[in-house]
Formats: structure tokens, sequence, C-alpha cells
């Protein structure tokens, strides 16, 4: 295939030529504005054609050959340091793209319905075109600092969507707390880029994973290290992932495609671009597997606590990402890709259909309101909620299917790659370096699925099914339900493409010891795993058949297991009493758990506000009183000085005729002697 | 070309007759305006017909004669790669500075206008001069103007400030013109032609040594005044005084012009004429820059004044293009080349915008308001872009200077250690910190108070004024390449020349006289001169 410069531009140009063209003219016209089909139809467009550009590269590309590179210019050259604004077209980057413009696409269009009613709906549509000309170079930038480049733009849109409804002070503290901590990634990350540069000369991934042979073992592991920092930050790792449940400020569209299908995905595709390095530094191998495995039981176990919607699921979100790291850090790249992709569907899917129930939770409230009954309710408190499905069976249907995929429920998508991850956590317990820890953090993987299986569960149930609890809260609310209704087309079209994709999603990596059992030493069913090779740089599975069917059927037991507890303690319309019964049960645990770890309220206490307080009460007056303070002493000494010199000027004749003889002889003196 | 180029020094110079003869206000400022104008339009042809491939060799010079009898003291001005965009960005700031006072000033319109006109005669001719002495001339008329605008048009306790400015940077000007004559009566001696010269050409040229001892006294002079200019921790305790009483133009002006020519000196100066005390002070100086970056971004997070808050930003900023200048290598000075012109474009916004803001508001003081981005959209947008090229964010002109500073320090042989560069990059995190903290609280959150809701978004002359910068900003982001190119002959040649310089000024030096304090700075004690060039290669 000849290089696919004119496609590439096509695919990276669109979405930023439909954040110009809204962006600008949304505007400077108040006419254009009110042009909402336009807006909301051509945005999406400039997103559903660089994916049928994607899919048609897709198809074209054949596994294994190498990489096409679009170069459209050159972007720096200084010194030795040359980039170009160039894009890689492979297996990977293809993948990513075809998840970002997919979705994307899909995502595009339920904001239409979502955001019918925005006054700022071109404002709204112009930064998500922005945010996936972000993300497109993100995936598919030719080296690292075109990738940064789309770090930190998918970050700047993040900001934008967090904070889109800015008039609320919470919402923009969200939106700066999600730039702030994603900086402390990107800090890292820059430190990593100057050691890469330092060692191989220049920023382009061939020529890094070219010359891993001119780096130190040290220099492998500080640069593993700090690129692992960076993915930490974005991807909503332990101990930075405290920005992404407040991210949840944003609309909720913004959160099914920044928040879980894309953006938090950037550090698992960093390191899988990355992966030759890591798997060199088994030491940092650890760290992520650590990581993850931390963060997942940590997310999962403040999940089951939750009681907003978008809270539980943005929990969830952590919690799935840490399961990505874990799957990384096991050297499972590809079952780590893998789930990228399913996470994307069901997680898309899950968030879309809680915007369809918070709409329609809003919607009744507004009526309300209209009615002259002014109740006051959290609309995304989902005790409020339950019986929803006999008003939305599309969003009830939907959301039922992504949570029997979330919680690895055969044969829907999420449970085969979360199981590959499980195994490759088995298999790095069978191996020579920290074989135990690998097992615990097996262990911990199993006890976060089992917690995923039920609070899924748990929402699914208390959401949808008993009864409609708002009238029964709120006396006054009585009549509520006849305001709920399904969701528009725009909304339901793109539920039912995830969850379908849900579905079938997961037979793209199907696991190959199955087809081994029937079809021999040969048998090969695994998709994706054959389709990454040339660049996922996995650590092989050694674990024998019947060892993999024996973790097979024991995480089908944990999933069933999660989910029919969930439906003992909440598929009975019995809510409230669950949560208390939780709560007796786990006593102090639950409290943590509730409290998210206080790893909040710890950041502001010893680091925030300390550095503000001193910033405030030391450097600022030091910067007064000390550092001026000096330099008004010196010019008050020369003052005193002055005005002691002054008795000299005294304006007789005869004095200065003194001072004169005085200073010849002073020089002659010096001269002669 | 070389008429041209004193033609774009001069017609804001010769334009003030035109202030002065003409009578209403309206006249005053049309034809500064045009002026301004017609100095920029008339600069672009000298950036088409700059000679990239030669920009180490000063291009369209004009040289006068000696005005002394065997001292080499003449007109002589020209641009180089080191210059030339300083330049630019000096012609191109001339009519946005206009437009930016179009309505603000009241009092005597005539003056004000001159001053500007003349300050940007002084910029001009600072930037253009090659001789130092002309150099000196025009970085002290520099002074007057600014003293002036602060002093008569400034905010109501102008009168301390715009002392506190002129002595601090005037003190620091009188060390460096001692330095100046000592340094020319050396030059000229060693020139064998005259007994004074302050020809940069002959100076920095690779024929003309210094020694250790003199070469030390004489860039801690330079430095000094320099390091005030620009300014340095801790010399930056005039520049919050002076930005916040100072009109917006002169706060413009000063950030984007007038704190460069410190920067510019460190460069034109200090490095290829004193290059042994350049390289051995570096990481000396290295510290009081990580020390501003920081520093200057925390005081600035927790100002309640926008513009002494912008103004501390300004002493972080210009800390990384310090830092820089001193890793001496061709990434990071090449790096602090961009860095200066960025943060004259985006520090020079942010000050027009702060500006806007208070012709509306009549304040700057953060907790005055809240919510703004409601009210005046168009300047939302405007002040969020000029606030991410100052944090730095990819695609933007700032991303491209600190990459390249912070890359090229952290690889400086220079400093030999990675932590300068990774303690000056938490200063990327601070910036966003106290950026973006700022912009919330001024246009995020409710909209309350009548004053803040009835705000008028900006007019076409508002727009007109930003835009180019914002222009500038994004080429910068995307295709700096445009702009480096035009310094890269030059940073290569000076590097190399400096360096080759250090090594003969060590070779010739003979160490047995040499003051026991000169040995220690330079690390000569107990090693013999060979081992020692070695090493300093």
């Amino acid at each position: 295939m000849e290089s696919p410069t004119a496609l590439v531009s096509l695919i990276i140009g669109l979405p930023l030529l439909g954040f110009l063209v809204n962006g600008i003219l949304g505007l400077r016209s108040e006419s254009f504005r009110a042009k909402k089909s336009f807006i909301g139809v051509f945005a999406s467009l400039c997103v559903f054609i660089p994916f049928l550009a994607s899919l048609y590269l897709f198809i074209s590309f054949a596994a294994g050959s190498d990489a096409l590179i679009a170069t459209l210019f050159q972007w720096i050259e200084v010194g030795s340091l040359n980039v170009d604004i160039a894009y890689r077209i492979d297996e990977l980057s293809l993948i990513m793209a075809l998840v970002v413009t997919g979705v994307g696409s899909l995502i595009h269009v339920y904001s239409i319905g979502y955001m019918a009613h925005d006054p700022s709906y071109w404002r709204f549509f112009a930064y998500l075109n922005l945010f996936i000309f972000a993300m497109l170079n993100l995936v598919l930038g030719n080296n690292l600092l075109l990738l940064f480049l789309g770090w930190e733009g998918v970050g700047l849109c993040s900001y934008l969507l967090i904070g889109f409804w800015y008039s609320d002070m919470a919402k923009s503290d969200a939106a700066k707390k999600a730039f702030l901590y994603n900086r402390v990634g990107d800090f890292a990350f820059l430190i990593a880029m100057f050691m890469i540069f330092d060692v191989v000369g220049s920023l382009d991934f061939d020529t890094i994973l070219g010359g891993l042979e001119l780096f130190t073992g040290d220099q492998i592991f500080w640069v593993g290290l700090l690129l692992l920092i960076g993915a930490t930050g974005k991807s909503a790792q332990f101990p930075l992932f405290v920005w992404l449940p407040d991210a949840m400020a944003g609309p909720t569209s913004v959160s099914a495609l920044i928040h879980a299908a894309t953006m938090v995905t950037s550090g698992i595709y960093l390191i899988t671009r990355m992966s030759p390095m890591f798997v060199m530094s088994p030491e940092v191998m650890l760290f992520i597997a650590v990581l993850g495995g931390l963060t997942a039981i940590i997310a999962a176990t403040v999940a089951i606590t939750q009681n907003d919607i978008k809270g539980v699921l943005a929990y969830s979100t952590v919690s799935q990402l840490g399961f990505m790291f874990l799957a990384m850090g096991s050297g499972a790249f590809t079952a780590a890709l893998f789930h990228v992709i399913t996470h994307a569907f069901f997680k898309a899917c899950l968030f879309l259909g809680s915007g369809s129930v918070i709409h329609t939770m809003e919607h009744a409230k507004h009526k309300l309101h209209d009615a002259g009954k002014d109740v006051d309710f959290d609309p995304q408190d989902i005790r409020n909620m339950g019986g929803l499905k006999k008003y939305m069976p599309s969003t009830y249907k939907t959301f039922l299917i992504a949570t029997i995929t979330i919680a690895g429920i055969p044969p829907l998508a999420g449970f085969f790659s979360k199981d590959e991850i499980l195994m490759h956590a088995v298999n790095m317990g069978m191996g020579e370096v920290a074989s135990a820890l690998y097992f615990i953090l097996w262990g911990v993987a199993v006890i976060t699925a089992f917690l995923t299986a039920f609070y899924m569960f748990r929402l699914t149930f208390t959401t949808f099914h008993g009864s409609f609890k708002l009238p029964e809260l709120f006396p006054e609310a009585k009549g509520a339900e006849t305001y709920l209704h399904e969701s528009p087309k725009t909304m339901t079209i793109p539920l039912w493409t995830l969850a379908v994709l849900s579905i079938v999603g997961g037979f793209i990596g199907l696991p190959n010891f199955v087809a081994k059992t029937f079809m021999g030493p040969g048998g090969d069913i695994n998709w994706l795993a054959h389709w990454l090779s040339p660049i996922a740089s996995d650590i092989t599975l050694t674990l024998s058949i019947p060892v993999e069917w024996g973790l097979m059927i024991f995480s089908i037991l944990v999933a069933v297991g999660g989910a029919y507890t969930a439906y003992r303690m909440y598929g009975h319309n019995q809510q409230v009493e669950s949560d208390e019964k939780l709560s007796n049960t786990f006593g102090g645990f639950y409290d943590v758990w509730k409290e998210k770890y206080g790893l909040d309220e710890l950041y502001e206490g010893v680091v925030v506000h300390p550095i503000v307080k001193f910033s405030d009460k030391v450097l600022a007056v030091f910067d007064m009183k000390v550092v001026d303070g000096f330099v008004n002493a010196v010019a008050g000494f020369v003052r005193l000085a002055g005005s002691l010199l002054r008795y000299i000027q005294t304006g007789i004749a005869s004095s200065y005729a003194l001072y004169f003889v005085l200073g010849v002889i002073l020089i002659l003196s010096m001269l002669l002697f | 070309m070389e008429l041209l180029l004193n033609l774009i020094i001069y017609l804001p110079l010769l334009s003030i007759v035109g202030v002065l003869l003409v009578k209403s206000d309206e006249a005053v400022k049309w034809v500064s305006f045009l002026a301004t104008s017609l100095t920029f339009l008339l600069s672009v042809p000298i950036m088409l017909n700059f000679d990239i491939a030669n920009s180490a060799i000063p291009q369209f010079v004009t040289e006068g004669s000696p005005i002394l009898a065997g001292m080499d003291i003449k007109y002589l001005v020209g641009l180089d790669g080191l210059s030339l965009l300083l330049f630019m960005l000096t012609t191109l700031m001339g009519p946005i500075v206009i437009l930016s006072s179009w309505t603000s000033v009241k009092k005597s319109p005539k003056g004000y206008f001159s001053m500007l006109l003349l300050l940007q005669t002084a910029s001009l001719g600072a930037f253009a001069a090659l001789d130092l002495i002309v150099f000196y001339v025009f970085f002290e008329l520099s002074l007057i103007p600014m003293y002036f605008l602060i002093g008569i048009w400034g905010g109501a306790n102008r009168i301390p400030a715009t002392i506190k400015f002129f002595i601090y940077t005037l003190v620091g000007s009188l060390i460096m013109l001692v330095a100046l004559i000592y340094l020319g009566f050396h030059a000229g001696a060693a020139s064998g032609v005259f007994n004074f010269t302050a020809d940069w050409r002959f100076i920095s040229s690779p024929e003309y040594t210094i020694g250790l001892v003199e070469q030390t006294y004489m860039f801690l002079a330079f430095a000094l005044a320099f390091c005030i200019k620009v300014p340095l921790f801790p010399f930056h305790t005039w520049l919050p005084y002076a930005h916040t009483e100072a009109p917006t133009a002169g706060s413009v002006v000063l950030a984007a012009i007038m704190l460069k020519l410190g920067t510019y000196g460190l460069l034109r100066v200090t490095m290829p004429i004193f290059p042994n005390a350049f390289m051995e002070f570096a990481p000396w100086i290295a510290v009081l820059a990580v020390i501003g970056i920081i520093y200057g971004a925390l005081v600035a997070m927790v100002q309640k004044d926008v513009k002494k808050l912008v103004a501390y930003s300004s002493v972080s900023h210009l800390g990384f293009v310090v830092l820089g200048i001193f890793a001496f290598n061709d990434i990071a000075v090449q790096g602090a080349i961009i860095q200066m012109v960025n943060h004259g474009l985006s520090t020079g916004a942010l000050f027009l915008i702060v500006g806007m803001i208070y012709d509306r508001r009549h304040t700057r003081m953060i907790s005055d308001f809240g919510g703004i981005a409601k009210s005046v959209p168009v300047l939302a947008v405007f002040f969020l872009i000029t606030t991410l090229a100052s944090i730095g964010l990819p695609g933007l002109n700032g991303f491209i200077g600190e990459f390249f500073i912070l890359l090229g320090s952290f690889n400086s042989d220079l400093y030999g250690n990675t932590t300068y560069a990774v303690i000056a990059a938490l200063g990327v995190i601070l910036a966003a910190v106290y950026m973006l903290w700022m912009y919330q609280r001024v246009m995020f959150g409710p909209l309350v108070t009548d004053d803040n809701k009835n705000m008028l978004d900006l007019n076409a002359r508002e727009i007109g004024l930003l835009v180019p910068l914002v222009f500038f900003m994004i080429w910068i982001g995307i295709r700096p390449v445009d702009f480096t190119q035009y310094s890269e002959g030059w940073v290569e040649n000076f590097l190399t020349e400096s360096e080759n310089k250090s090594i003969s000024v060590l070779e010739n030096s003979s160490f047995d006289d040499m003051p026991e304090w000169t040995a220690k700075i330079y690390g000569l004690t107990d090693q013999t001169k060979e081992s020692q060039i070695v090493l300093k290669d």
C-alpha cells in the first residue's frame, strides 16, 4: 500500500475542521448557534468519515507488514532534535483509531439528543471534535512528542468539557483538578522524554524501540518508571486517580467518551506502544501490576458504597483501568488492549444508559417544577430511582447487557478479556520474578471481579427493578412516574449499537486453549493476539490446558457469585436496608470506602494546603520584606551616606580650598610612595 | 536595505514631530498608529531578505565613522540571527501597543503617545546596535520614556514604583558602564589600531581574548546589569511594583520588549566576550534561575491582583530563559531565544487582556470577578488561548520554548546534572496551577454582581490587536522551524567560538601570576594547565 498521506490528513483534519467551523462561527454568530441540527450532524460527520477512512485503512493493511508513515510536515528542527508531524499506521494505531472514531461517532450522535436543550450546544460539539482531533494525534503520532501533543490536547478538552457548565464552581473545580493531576503525570512524561532523547537522540518510535540496546538497565528502569507515572495520571491509577470520579461533573456523553472509552486508556496505549522497553525491566512490570491491582481493588470497594449512578460507573472505570494495568504488568499487553476495546463498548454503553436515566429523571424534575411542586432531589441518586425498566425498556435492556458484560459472564465480551488478564496473572505467579506477589495480585483481581459483578448488579437492580422510589420518598413527587419516558432515537440507537458490540466484541480475542482442546496444539482462534503480535511484547502464557479450563470455570463462578449476591441483597426492592446491612457487616471498612479512603483530604491537607499557605504567608511576605527590604536597605544606606556627606558641602570657599590641598597631598603621597 | 533598517529604527522617533504638530487627540492617535504600522510593514522585507545561511554575520550593516579621533566609537547598526526575531517582535508590538491605548488615555495623549514612540525607537535601536556604546545609549534611552509612562500615566502608587524601577535598573546600568569603558580600552589596546573600541564584531571575534581576572570582573558587572533587567531572582522586586502601577501599554512594552534586553544582553555580550566566566558561573546563575522559576510561580499563585500575578509569572518564565542561556548548548540556547519571543507574545497578550478587563471594571482584584466568561465570551476565548500558551500547552508557542530549554538543560555539559532541568520542570506544573486557578476565579463560577453581568465583550479594535498575537502563538507552536531557523546559525557559530575562545584563554593564561581566587574559581589549583584544558573540552 502506498503512503496514506491523503487519507491520514482526512482522518486528522476533519475533526479539526469541525472544531474550527463550529467553534468560530458559534462564537461569532447568533444565527449560527440556532442551527442546531447542522451543528450536530456536521460534527458527527467530522468523526464518522474519519471512522470510515480508518476502516478502509484497517481492511487494506496486511498484518505484520511495516508501519505506514504519513509525514505531513516538519515540526521541529533544533540542534540534533528533529521531529515531524508524522502519523503512523500500524496494527496498534489502527485499532485505537477505530475505537476512537467508532465509539466517538456513536457518542456524537447520542449527544445530538442528549444536549439538544443546552444553549451552548455549538460549544459542546466544537470541544468534542477538538477532543477527537487530539486523541487521534495521540494514537496515530509517530513520535513521543506528537503523542505528547495529543496527550496534553485531550487533557485540555477534558478540562473544557468537565467544566462545560462552568457557572457551577464545583464543576470548574473538578475540571481544574483533572488538569492539574494530569500535569503531575505529564511532568514525569517530560523527564522520560529527556532521558530517551539523551540516549538515542530521537523521539521517533522506530528509533527508540530499535535502539533499546543503547540503554543501560538503570536507564530502562527510570524511563519505564517515569512513563508509568505519566500513564498513572492520564489513566487514573493509584495514587493519582482521584480526579476521575470528580470528572463526572461533565455532561454524561463526555464521561462516556473521554472518561471511560478513550482518553483514560491513553496510558495503556502508551505502555503497550513501548512494551518492548517495559518487558526489559521486571521491576517496572511489577510496579505496573501492583499499581493496577491496588487501583482495581480500591476503586471497586468504593464503588459498592456509592449511590450516585455516575459515581458507581466512575469508580468502576478506575477499577477496570486497574485491571488493564495489572494485565500489562503481567506481560499481557494484548489482553490489556483487548480489555480497552471491550471496556470501550460496555462502559460507554453503561454511561450513555446512565445519561438516558439522568435525562428522564431531570425531565421529571422539571415537569414537577412546572407543575408547581418544587421537589429538591438529586436526579443522579439511585435511591430515588427503581422500576425504571417499565418506562425505558431500551435503556434497561442495553444497560443490563452491558452489566452482564462487565460482570464477566460468558459469552459476552467482558468475560474473555477479563479472563485473559486473570490467567496472565497466574502465569506470572508461576514465573521466576516475584511470583508470590503476582499470586496475591491474582487473588486481588478475583476479589475485584466478584465486587464488580456485585456493584454492577446492585446498580442495575436499584435503578431499574422494584418500585419507583421517588414518590415514596417525596410525597409531593406523587405522579412523577408519568413524566418518565424513553429517550429519543438518537440516544437509543447508539445504545443498541454499543450493546451489540458488547455481546460480540469478545470474539476478536477468543482464548486459544479452547481451540487447542478441540483442535490440537495448532489451534489458534485469538485474532487479536495474532494481529497485535508485531507490536505487543507479550510474555507467553505457559499454563497447561487443564489449568486454563479450571481458571476459566472458576472466574465464571466468581462472576455469577457476585451477581447472585447482588440479586439476594437488592433484587427484591430492598435498596436502603441492604446498604445498611453492608455498612453493619463491614463497619469501619465501610466508612473508609464510603469516604473514598480519604485520599482527597490527604492530598489537600498534606500537599495543596501547606504549599498554598507557605507561599502566601511565608514566600509572599519574604519577597516584600526580605528581598525587597534588602533593596530598600541598600537605598536607605546610600541616602543616609548622602545626608551625612552633604555637611561637607558647606558652601564656604575656604573649606573647599582646604579639601583641595588635602587631596593634592594625598595624591602626591600615593605617587611618591 | 541598510537605509530601510535605519528608517525603521527612527520612524517612530520622527513621527513624534507629527504627534506634536497635530491638534486633536484623535489625530495624535492616528499619527502614532500609522507610524508604528508603517514601521512594522517596512520591517517585513527586512525579515524576508535576511540571509539565513549567514545568520552569524550581521546584515544590513550601517557603519559610521568614529566620533572621536583614536576612539572607535561609532554609529553601528545591523541585524543578525540573535537580534532579528526580537527586532521583529518589537515592530509587531508597536501598533498593537498604540491600539491598546486608544480609549484609555485621557491625560495629555500627546505626551503619552510620544513616549510610546520614543520607547519604540529606543528598543529597536538597542536590538540593532552593534557598537556597545550605541547599545548602551539605546538601552538607557528606553528607561526615560518608561519612567514617564509609569510616573505620569500610572496608578495610584506610581511615584515610588517608578523611582524604584528607575534607580534599580540605573544602578545596574552604571556598573555596566564602568565595565564597558574598561572593556573598550582593553579591546582598543588589543586591536592595536585604536585606543578604545566598542565594535561588537571585533570584541566578540576569536582574535580578541581577555584574561581570566578581567573577564571575571567585567562578566560580573555586565551580568548584574542584565540580570536586574531580566529580572532574575533575587533582583526582581522592582518588577511587580512597576507592573502594577504602569498603564497597560507600559506593562506590555515592559514585559514583551524591555525585559528581553536583559536576556538579550546576556547572549549578545556575556557569552561571546567573557566565555570563561560565562561557563564558570553558569551553574550558579542557573541555580538562581531555577529558584526564580519555582519561587516566582509560588508567589504568583497567591497574588490577589491579576496584574501582579502576571508580573510574578514573568519572573518564573524568564527564569526558564536564563536557564536555557546558561545551559550553553544549541537546543537550550535556541529555546531561550524563541522563548524570549514567546514570552513577549503571551505575556504581552496577558497584560493587554488584563488591561481590557481593567478598562471595563476599574479593578484588577481577582475576588471582584467570577463567572464573566458568560458576559464576555470572546474575551474568555482569547484569555484562555493566552493562558494555555503561557502554561506551555503543546501546539502553542510556550511549549516549544520550554521544551527546548528543559531538554537542552537536561543534557547540558555545563550543568553536568539533570537536577536543574527536573526542578525547573516542576515549574510547568506550578504554571498550570496559578494560571488555571486565576482563570477559574475570574472567568468561571456564578455570575453575581451587576458590574460583572453588564461587562461588554471585546470590540473590533480589541479583537484586532489580539488576533495577530494569537496567530503567532499558534504559528510558533506548530511550525517553530520557521522561526528557529533564523537563530540557528548564530547559535551554532557562537557556541563553538565561545568554547574555542575559552580554551585559548586558558592556554594563554599564565597561572603563576594569577591571583589565588581566580585560580580557585576556575578550578586551576593543583592542576597542570594541560589537564585543565582537556577537562574544558
